[in-house]
């Protein structure tokens, strides 16, 4: 198997992690259970509709979810050969920005608006890098030159709200690889972007990890994306992954009937745009009190008996595996 | 950031002159004058009187010649207390209003936003609840309940502190203790409701998530990232809160004996002493003005995003 040969360079392993949050309605499923591998250097993307976990399984990554109501229920968080979740505040703070680092959806409200550009980078630098005020300035200016922003002695001096939102997503790439860590979390870089900015900020964030073998994780629902980007790919749905598999092999083959319907829903130049664009029917559940059934069946057009009463256990396929009643034989 | 300062006070002129006009009619139509004492003086008296303040003449050339004395800096005459010149109390008066207004006002922003950072950063703990509780009962109990209040214990019951005077007197600075904290009390508490809840909010904003993310500790998130932008909504607050630590100063003021300029503005409105009651006004008008003048200064320092030019 491909992915057991690269075991070496394995530099997060997920297993099972569950983080649930407790609301007034009841005990919110965000991320049920999702194991996945990431190796050095690799591209990873997380794909799937808004409200599907994707967001919450990055932030436990980092223990950045929000608690209460939030909590890490179970599972194991293998970094660089210790598990995350036995570490405490202190030593996870030794890991948030230095280790591993992360990006956020919406440039214009994750700089703080208060402190100018050469405070919010100098800080993360000086904490995580025994430099002292000017060399963290240097090296800061140094990465704002290399994700493409120009004057950057001048420009650090800055308020963030002197740059526009592109801008401002490139000094939150600087900042987070600033430090060099070994994975860089990218929820959502470019969907608060506009489409022509959206490439330029790909690209920065794919030539500079490139260079440091950084690992990366790309949250997004933009399947454009993670078909240039990843390596590669995990479907999620309902706070599971139903689906992974590499890239070039998700596109060519989609297994799930949920991964099929994304990929159909994509707007295509090389096709004839006569018809209506294909959409999956119907609504994500509600996450709130989730039978043990594959979430996806009432809006599944290939739903079985079996689908409704248990939910289906992952099945290996070569290098691959999916969660689908569809694909008990084949393994 | 020059240009704007002068330009604002420019424009604070104007003003000036509306509301001393508005006022200057508005305690005219007020029933009664001057000189409507239980005891009625002979009308030859009165007529003398009147001539000496100029009431005999038409409304609207006392107003002409009031603007044209303002201008020089002259502020009329009090008719309760022929002696002196309006000018002369409130030089007299003003000081110490101010002097324990800005004490009072210091404590409120200084304790009000200490404890709304131990209250945020423990959020639901006892220590918050308990915080939260005493402002509650800050905002909602008046100043003439609380100054009596704490006249009566500390100083009636324990004698602990003198009941009322000034720093002037024989007990000296401790004499200010409590009209201090009766005027501060429901300021400290306001601010730190207000304050507490601009903390929380930031602490759940995206960029805080991001300091977060950067490794950074709970203090220094909570000290460099949370706090001056945290510090918005209670500057903002200052400018009311200046107009209300004058006003709430003639309650306090009249409480514990002070001899500050509340006095004489209560005393100037049921004595319909125009001048003085003119007087007072405009003092309370500048005040005012002042205050928000500074606040919107204040705000730029804070506020990267706010430039004057």
């Amino acid at each position: 198997m491909a992915l057991a040969e690269k075991k070496e360079d394995t530099i997060l392993a997920v297993r099972d992690l569950k983080t649930f949050f407790n609301t007034d309605d009841g005990i919110v499923k965000a991320v049920d259970g999702i194991s996945f591998t990431l190796h050095k250097g690799e591209t990873l993307g997380l794909v799937g509709e808004s409200g599907c976990g994707k967001s919450v399984s990055c932030l436990s990554l980092l223990k950045l979810i929000p608690s209460p109501p939030g909590k890490i229920v179970s599972g194991k968080i293998e970094f660089a050969g210790n598990d995350i979740l036995g570490l405490n505040e202190e030593e996870m703070r030794e890991i948030r920005g230095k280790k591993i680092s992360m990006i956020f959806q919406d440039p214009m409200t994750s700089l703080n608006p208060f402190l100018k550009i050469s405070t919010q980078m100098t800080e993360t630098i000086s904490l995580h890098q025994s430099l002292n005020k000017k060399e963290s300035l240097e090296k800061a200016v140094r990465m704002l030159f290399l994700v493409g922003i120009p004057k950057p002695e001048k420009r650090i001096h800055d308020y963030p709200h002197q740059f526009s939102g592109g801008m401002r997503q490139r000094v939150m790439i600087a900042m987070a690889l600033s430090c060099h860590p070994g994975i860089l979390i990218a929820d959502e870089p470019t969907t608060a972007l506009d489409v022509t900015i959206q490439a330029q900020i790909l690209d920065i964030i794919k030539e500079l990890t490139s260079k440091t073998d950084t690992a990366v994780i790309l949250i997004t629902h933009d399947l454009g994306i993670v078909a240039g980007m990843c390596d590669h790919i995990c479907v999620m749905y309902a706070g599971k992954i139903i689906e992974k598999a590499s890239a070039p092999d998700l596109f060519r083959d989609p297994k799930h009937p949920y991964t099929r319907g994304l990929i159909k829903s994509v707007p295509r130049v090389d096709k004839p745009q006569k018809e209506r664009l294909y959409s999956i029917e119907g609504q994500p559940p509600n996450l709130i009190d989730l039978p043990d059934a594959c979430a996806f069946h009432p809006r599944c057009e290939q739903v079985m008996d079996i689908c409704r009463k248990k939910f289906p256990p992952e099945i290996s396929l070569h290098d691959r595996s999916v969660c689908c009643y569809l694909y008990e034989k084949e393994s | 950031m020059t240009k704007y300062i002068i330009r604002r006070l420019i424009g604070l002129i104007p003003t000036m002159f509306i509301i001393i006009t508005i006022s200057f009619f508005i305690i005219r139509i007020a029933p009664g004058g001057p000189f409507d004492k239980d005891k009625r003086y002979p009308p030859e008296i009165i007529k003398n009187m009147e001539k000496k303040y100029h009431y005999d003449e038409p409304i609207l050339i006392q107003y002409a010649r009031y603007m044209l004395d303002i201008l020089k800096g002259d502020l009329g005459l009090s008719s309760a207390y022929p002696d002196h010149d309006v000018n002369y109390f409130v030089s007299r008066s003003l000081p110490k209003s101010v002097f324990i207004g800005i004490i009072a006002l210091c404590i409120a922003v200084i304790s009000g936003i200490g404890v709304s950072i131990i209250s945020a950063a423990k959020q639901n703990s006892w220590i918050d609840y308990t915080a939260m509780s005493v402002a509650v009962f800050g905002i909602t109990i008046p100043l003439f309940v609380v100054g009596p209040l704490l006249m009566y214990i500390c100083a009636i019951r324990l004698h602990w502190l003198p009941t009322s005077g000034w720093i002037d007197g024989k007990y000296g600075w401790v004499t200010l203790i409590m009209p201090v904290i009766t005027l501060s009390l429901p300021y400290f508490a306001y601010i730190a409701r207000l304050s507490r809840a601009s903390i929380l909010e930031i602490l759940r904003s995206d960029y805080i998530r991001t300091a977060r993310a950067k490794g950074l500790s709970e203090p220094v998130i909570l000290f460099k990232h949370v706090l001056k932008g945290s510090l918005l909504p209670v500057v903002s607050y200052l400018g009311p809160a200046m107009a209300g630590i004058v006003t709430g100063s003639v309650v306090v003021e009249k409480i514990f004996r002070i001899p500050g300029i509340g006095h004489f503005f209560v005393q100037a409105a049921f004595n319909r002493d125009y001048f003085l009651l003119m007087g007072t006004v405009i003092v309370y008008a500048v005040i005012l003005l002042m205050a928000n003048f500074i606040v919107d200064i204040l705000y730029g320092f804070l506020d990267p995003r706010i430039s004057y030019k």
